[in-house]
């Protein structure tokens, strides 16, 4: 099986290809659209903002080869957000791969954002990529866009309010919180991407 | 529902944790990986490695035991000592910590926090501070602690200094509460309640801990989302694992 991370820049990449070689799989990272094609898995990793990452992808000229991959597809944090169709953040187009704009947090003395930290997933509809999972299970978090609820969720968490921390349409996924940071429950969600 | 993180920092010298009292005569503790794992299997929430020879040392992070942390340990951590620079900071990120943390840089010149965000986001960027209450009743800041010989107090107060890193970009601060720190008396929580009413992000304690109410006192009274401690994971004093089932006893969130 190969896995790619795809190199939009996100400081978390190196975090995420140490966590697919925990579980044994030797994932690299590549701009290459060939490879990317090529590969059985894509992973988006990224942390930073949304225009960058996008402009990122636009200089890569990745964007029309993401939206046309058929193999398993998983963006994390704001990889995942990328998958969207728009992110408040700069007013910046997104993928538009799950149906979904992303929203900043409001803050406010009762509400810290970024919202960060370990917080439950709870789930909202069975997915292979949630197996093993349990409602209440922790998850560790860093960010301060999120994406509503919709028919795309697959598991939520609170934070004054339910948002989107499991998404999936079709072959594209996204996890909003970090499972190369989770501990254990972070690698059976990688595990169970990993065999889908 | 979002926990309240357990954090035991690491102080790291040349590639070991180290410990010391009230910032003097530290002796060596053990490797960095080993230590960080075991901290993860009593189920820290998250680790805070302090470099705290780089920044008197004008040097910045080895990130060699950087990369040797990130390939093992499966739970959050932040590094910090001595990044002076975007460029410093990326290589520790892309080494792989996921936040970086800046003190004695920032006040040397608080540009740095605005160029930090800019450059990986706000969640990235954490502001440590140093606070001691002089004679004039007022906390101010301190720069340059990991070396009591070049500790420098400073006119700029600590309140002052965390409502501007918040403008300037930091997504957290670990209030550093100098007078309580080692003793093992409890967090100074009258700071850190004057603190929290000015703190719109995460607010972490630091300094003081002794007990497992400390902890709860810090939390449940003081409102902070985290709390960082070293003498009393290191000495065992209290075990995490005890410590979070007196916690969720007690109504604190925690991950168990």
């Amino acid at each position: 099986m190969t896995v790619v991370l795809v190199d939009a820049g996100g400081t978390n990449i190196g975090s995420v290809r140490y966590a697919l070689q925990r579980l044994g799989v030797d994932a690299s990272l590549t701009a290459d659209p060939a490879v990317i094609r090529a590969a059985d898995k894509v992973i988006l990793p990224g942390v930073g903002a949304a225009a960058p990452g996008m402009a990122r992808l636009q200089a890569l000229n990745l964007v029309e080869l993401m939206r046309g991959l058929t193999q398993p597809v998983l963006g994390v944090c704001l990889g995942m957000q990328l998958l969207c169709e728009h992110s408040e953040e700069s007013d910046t187009p997104c993928l538009g791969l799950i149906p979904a704009v992303v929203r900043r947090f409001v803050d406010s003395p009762e509400l810290r954002v970024p919202h960060m930290g370990w917080n439950q997933l709870m789930r909202k509809q069975p997915h292979p990529l949630l197996a093993a999972l349990d409602d209440g299970d922790w998850a560790y978090f860093v960010h301060s866009y999120a994406v509503p609820v919709g028919g795309y969720t697959l598991a939520t968490a609170d934070y004054a309010g339910e948002f989107s921390a499991v998404v999936a349409r079709g072959n594209f996924h996204g996890m909003q919180f970090h499972p190369e940071r989770s501990a254990a429950v972070g690698a059976t969600l990688l595990r169970n991407f990993l065999a889908l | 529902m979002l926990s309240r993180r357990i954090i035991p920092c690491l102080d790291v010298r040349d590639g070991q944790v180290v410990k010391g009292v009230r910032f003097r005569d530290h002796v060596v503790m053990g490797e960095i990986v080993d230590l960080a794992l075991r901290y993860r299997d009593e189920g820290a929430d998250e680790l805070v490695f302090y470099d705290i020879t780089a920044s008197p040392q004008g040097r910045s992070v080895d990130r060699g035991w950087v990369e040797r942390v990130a390939r093992v340990l499966d739970i959050p951590f932040c590094v910090a000592g001595g990044i002076r620079s975007v460029d410093e900071a990326r290589a520790v990120l892309h080494a792989g910590a996921d936040k970086i943390s800046v003190n004695s840089p920032a006040l040397a010149r608080p540009e740095l926090i605005d160029e930090l965000s800019a450059a990986f986001g706000v969640q990235c960027v954490v502001v440590g501070v140093d606070s001691l209450r002089d004679t004039d009743g007022e906390w101010h800041v301190r720069q340059y602690t990991g070396d009591p010989d070049k500790t420098q107090a400073l006119a700029r107060g600590t309140m002052d200094w965390i409502i501007e890193v918040q403008q300037r970009g930091a997504g957290e601060i670990v209030l550093n509460c100098m007078g309580s720190d080692g003793v093992r008396s409890g967090y100074d929580m009258e700071q850190l309640s004057v603190a929290r009413a000015i703190c719109n992000v995460p607010l972490i304690a630091s300094g003081g801990a002794g007990t497992m109410a400390h902890f709860r006192d810090a939390f449940a009274d003081a409102d902070v989302d985290g709390a960082l401690a070293a003498s009393v994971f290191h000495a065992g004093a209290i075990a995490i694992p005890d410590l979070k089932r007196y916690l969720r006893e007690q109504g604190v969130a925690v991950r168990l």
